[in-house]
């Protein structure tokens, strides 16, 4: 695949792939630290609605792009839930170390 | 090689990198910075794709909105950070290997399915009013939800950060309507007294 040409839907899928997967070794690499766990998964859903663009772009089909307007809605909701929640735990526990969080254990 | 494959391979390159950066920095605030660059250089390649209003409002929302909000509790939290990451390079075989593992599963169905990656049809109207056109005439009601959506987030936010101070002094409006007379005005019967001389 040489790289003269003009970047088809190929391209943005794999750069969709690899942007995946530096998201899933990043929950991997930190799995202790909340926060950064929260941007791992922001990561993810970027990559998931660069192939929706690239799909939507390329297939003509402008529905992908509704869909990753719903994305982004969701995704912010989910974030600030998230937040919030963090910062209760905080508040409550004194770490975010996902190791101390074991109090529901039986 | 024409601009619109340079600008790709900057654009991609930059989003990858900062990528990287975001999962391996040792400051959180670094990563945040990170994630935002990130962000940038993903809706560089929206525009590519021409879509416009996507890319705006994933720099209003996200780097407006969400990054600065993850910027407000990273630095709001006393967290020492060094001390969640003692156990990162034993994590690292396991997760890069699983990593591996999905970059090639990925690979190997894009390699067999890459039909329709011939040059885009050429769009008929602005992508804005296209979008609005399909947001508020077919997906009117998952659009509404998507309000509602978010005002759960809002209602919910609050709701599990919010702390009712003990001390403070607030009225109760249902108290004081209910009040009675009796509540409040106590007649007294009391006899005059003599002055003494």
């Amino acid at each position: 695949m040489s790289l003269s040409i003009v970047p088809g839907l190929s391209h943005y899928l794999v750069l969709g792939a690899v942007l995946f997967a530096v998201a899933i070794v990043g929950i991997f690499l930190n799995r202790r630290n909340v926060i950064i766990l929260l941007m791992a998964i922001e990561l993810m859903l970027l990559a998931v609605n660069l192939n929706f663009v690239a799909f939507s772009h390329y297939l003509g089909d402008m529905a992908g792009q509704v869909f990753v307007f719903f994305i982004l809605t969701v995704a912010a909701a989910e974030s600030a839930i998230g937040l919030a929640i963090l910062v209760l735990l905080f508040r409550n526990v004194g770490s975010i170390d996902v190791e101390e969080l074991s109090k529901l254990k039986g | 090689m024409d601009a619109k494959a340079i600008l790709f391979l900057i654009f991609s390159g930059v989003m990858l990198l900062a990528a990287v950066r975001v999962i391996t920095a040792r400051n959180p605030v670094h990563a945040v910075l990170f994630l935002v660059l990130a962000f940038f250089s993903a809706a560089c390649l929206w525009i590519l794709l021409a879509a416009e209003f996507l890319a705006i409002a994933l720099v209003l929302v996200y780097v407006g909105a969400v990054m600065v909000l993850f910027l407000f509790v990273v630095m709001m939290l006393d967290v020492n950070f060094d001390a969640l990451r003692t156990h990162f390079r034993s994590y690292l075989p396991v997760g890069a290997t699983v990593g591996v593992l999905v970059l090639f599963e990925m690979a190997l169905l894009l390699v067999n399915a890459t039909r329709g990656s011939g040059t885009a049809p050429q769009a008929s109207e602005p992508n804005t009013r296209a979008l609005g056109r399909l947001i508020y005439v077919d997906y009117v009601y998952p659009f509404e939800i998507a309000a509602v959506i978010l005002l759960v987030a809002i209602v919910a936010a609050i709701a599990l950060t919010h702390r009712r101070r003990r001390e403070t002094r607030y009225q109760d409006p249902g108290e004081q309507v209910k009040v009675r007379r009796e509540d409040r005005v106590r007649i007294i019967e009391m006899p005059s007294e003599k002055r003494e001389t």
